[in-house]
């Protein structure tokens, strides 16, 4: 028997894309199981393949820490997600031998009216641990996450940081035999993240085996000891971490032009009530020349397009529309409205139409940005809330002509400065002199 | 489980899908830790909390005894109307408040399902377990009840389990479709409240079966799945005179178990897409 305890073999996953996006309605599909019977034909609806992970195969032998690099939308979390069993392959076979812990996100499941404690027991148990485990390493994961005085405090009161410490300690003391961990060290700040990665290196050195994806090279480059390089859904490389990291930058370069600025997140209309007064039907994201945006450096400008869809009745000014940019994070950067904040008042509302908002320069640095877009009337009610909605990705760009790409290890804000240095050299001859 | 050095293998699979209970088994924590969670923040975010699970059959019971009782005038055997409906009103609300809780379970759970793999049968079973404890209260206020109303307790009262078990397996069927059904179908969401607004009166809760139904009728009657575990309530709590008609109370059994089957193989059918849908 061959060394393995991971094997992937020509692993493929297939989505299938629908005309509209939405989900099949009971009725619908009664009405063509009756027509069906009538011996009428039923129109087939439009669709379309698309193969998010395709003819993939490598082995990961146990003690592997496996980097996997690509740009977004390479397939790098779907194969982690095929590993993971949570969503089945479309072809192909992957083995998998010993106890698998995926690590996706933080904090999955933590639910906002919990007590840190009562989190602890839940997520671990989510994660797979049992409630023996968790007991045996409940004071470990207080310690490291510092919330000993917060244990009882329902989480929803945590500030962020908390929140993710805690989270993250639950899944630090994890033990499983192999460990597939996405992007989730990207949280917190940069003090946490140092200690996230050292905890990370501790499991590697234990010999345990480790998959990994993130968009932070420097961490794959120290960690990783094999790295795997995916590009539209196919295996491109597999082999040194170095190599790997170097094919990465050079094909990004290459595909600097295909990259896609930003992404709506889910399908819209799933978010809202078919009888809400107001929904938004479509959001569109341009460049300051018109054009759909596909790339967007550090001070570009945009225009976002809220399209919307009104059966309610309303009055000029009662309607405001808000758009939120956050950090991957949570944290909120800019907030920017049409009524309170702009003094823009919105025409009477009772159809269809849309809004647009155009920032000329976004001063942010490069990393990924969630936009929020709300609808509200001021000082009554919220109307529309679509939280973190758009993705957009801002390349870390050398704005300063320094050779330094500006991402958000390095603040999150840009400005133009200049720096001066002066050196106060005592004036020849002045009576304060030796002599 | 951390020796674990079985292979597991996966790969697409096709046609059907037996049920893992030893898998099931093995999460039996998580299940526990599920249902105790969806007990807690319901009662940490009613204002009411406790106090709803007791309001909600003694109103109910309330309204049904002065509704079929006094105005219908309805037969009961000479037991008293309102303890006639309170042992009904159990296995109802205990079914009804499963299917409304279970039915949106999966759907509530989309974050959690696309980030970490478990059989998620335990979704839907463990928000039905988490509507154990409102039907233990409530039986709590029938066994106080009972001696108000002059009924004695029997012997028949030691069965009462066995009755929940049975009140239970069709709750259990009805969340594990609804639950499938809806993360498949949006519009299931609109059918379940029908269902249970509907059903409260097609079931024997506010009356006797025994004295409405002409006898053909009987036998079909009893594909309510409901119908057995309320007669076997009654009989419980009120005794010999309301022994079940034990072909009827099978017959609900029987189809239970039918639906419980299909329930399983429908939702393994559609769980392995759970995750790229939700």
């Amino acid at each position: 028997m061959e060394d393995y305890c991971i094997s992937i073999r020509g692993v493929g996953k297939k989505f299938n894309l629908r005309e509209n996006g939405a989900h099949d309605t009971l009725r619908d599909q009664i009405s063509a199981l009756g027509k069906r019977l009538l011996g009428k034909s039923v129109p087939q609806r439009e669709s379309g393949e698309f193969w998010a992970v395709k003819d993939v195969s490598f082995d990961v032998k146990p003690g592997d820490v496996v980097g996997i690099v690509g740009h977004n939308g390479a397939g790098k979390s779907t194969l982690l997600k095929l590993l993971s069993q949570i969503s089945e392959p479309s072809a192909g076979e992957i083995r998998v031998r010993g106890r698998i812990a995926s690590l996706l996100e933080v904090g999955t499941g933590f639910h906002p009216e919990l007590s840190g404690r009562e989190n602890i027991f839940l997520n671990g148990a989510i994660l797979g641990m049992t409630k023996a485990e968790i007991r045996s390493r409940f004071d470990e994961i207080v310690a490291f996450a510092e919330v000993e005085k917060f244990l009882d405090t329902p989480v929803k009161r945590y500030s962020s940081g908390m929140y993710v410490r805690l989270a993250f300690a639950v899944a630090a003391n994890l033990e499983p035999e192999i460990l597939v961990v996405d992007e989730v060290l990207a949280v917190g700040d940069i003090q946490f993240q140092k200690r996230c990665l050292g905890k990370m290196a501790d499991v590697a050195k234990s010999g345990r085996t480790i998959l990994f994806v993130s968009h932070n090279l420097a961490a794959v480059q120290k960690l990783c000891t094999r790295g795997v390089l995916l590009k539209s859904g196919s295996l491109v490389y597999d082999g040194g971490t170095e190599e790997c990291i170097t094919r990465y930058l050079t094909s990004v370069k290459e595909t600097q032009g295909e990259l896609t600025g930003y992404a709506v997140n889910q399908p819209l209309l799933d978010r809202q009530s078919p009888d809400a007064p107001i929904r938004v039907t479509r959001l569109e994201m341009f460049d300051l020349e018109e054009a759909p945006l596909h790339h967007m450096e550090v001070n570009d400008g945009f225009r976002i397009r809220i399209h919307y869809e009104c059966t309610g009745n309303y009055a000029k000014g009662t309607v405001s529309v808000q758009l939120q940019i956050r950090t991957h994070l949570g944290q909120e950067l800019v907030r920017l409205s049409t009524m309170p904040i702009s003094g823009y008042e919105i025409d009477h509302l009772a159809r269809d139409g849309y809004v647009d908002l155009t920032i000329d320069s976004l001063p942010l640095v490069g990393g990924r940005y969630l936009l929020g877009v709300y609808f509200f009337r001021p000082h009554v009610e919220a109307m529309l809330s679509l939280a973190d909605v758009v993705t957009l990705e801002v390349s870390p760009t050398d704005v300063y002509g320094s050779g330094v790409g500006m991402d958000q290890n390095r603040g999150l804000v840009v400005t133009k400065h200049k720096w001066h240095h002066e050196v106060i050299v005592p004036k020849v001859g002045t009576p304060q002199s030796d002599s | 489980m951390t020796n674990n050095t079985t292979e597991r293998i996966l790969r697409p699979t096709r046609g059907l899908v037996s049920v893992n209970l030893g898998e099931l088994w093995r999460f039996r924590e998580l299940l526990g830790l599920l249902a105790w969670r969806d007990v807690l923040v319901r009662y940490k975010q009613t204002y009411l909390g406790v106090a709803w699970a007791v309001l909600q059959p003694v109103l109910t019971m309330l309204v049904f005894s002065v509704m079929f009782g006094q105005l219908a005038k309805f037969e009961s055997w000479g037991a008293p109307y309102s303890i006639l409906v309170l042992a009904g009103l159990l296995p109802w609300q205990f079914f009804s408040s499963a299917l409304s809780e279970s039915s949106n379970s999966l759907v509530a759970s989309a974050r959690i399902i696309s980030k970490v793999y478990f059989p998620r049968l335990i979704i839907p079973i463990s928000s039905v377990l988490g509507g154990l404890l409102d039907i233990l209260i409530a039986t709590g206020i029938l066994l106080v009840m009972m001696p108000f109303y002059g009924v004695e307790f029997r012997w028949h009262l030691l069965l009462l389990p066995l009755f929940f078990v049975a009140a239970f397996l069709p709750a259990l069927a009805a969340g594990i479709w609804f639950s499938a059904l809806n993360v498949q179908y949006r519009d299931v969401r609109y059918i379940v409240p029908f269902i249970t607004r509907l059903g409260m009166y097609v079931t024997p809760v506010g009356f006797l079966w025994q004295t409405q139904l002409p006898e053909k009728w009987r036998l079909l009657y009893h594909l309510n799945p409901l119908v057995g575990p309320i007669d076997g309530f009654r009989w419980c709590v009120l005794g010999e005179k309301f022994t079940p008609w034990w072909p009827g109370f099978w017959m609900s059994m029987g189809i239970t178990l039918v639906l419980l089957i299909a329930g399983l193989a429908y939702f393994r059918q559609v769980e392995r897409n759970f995750a790229d849908i939700v």
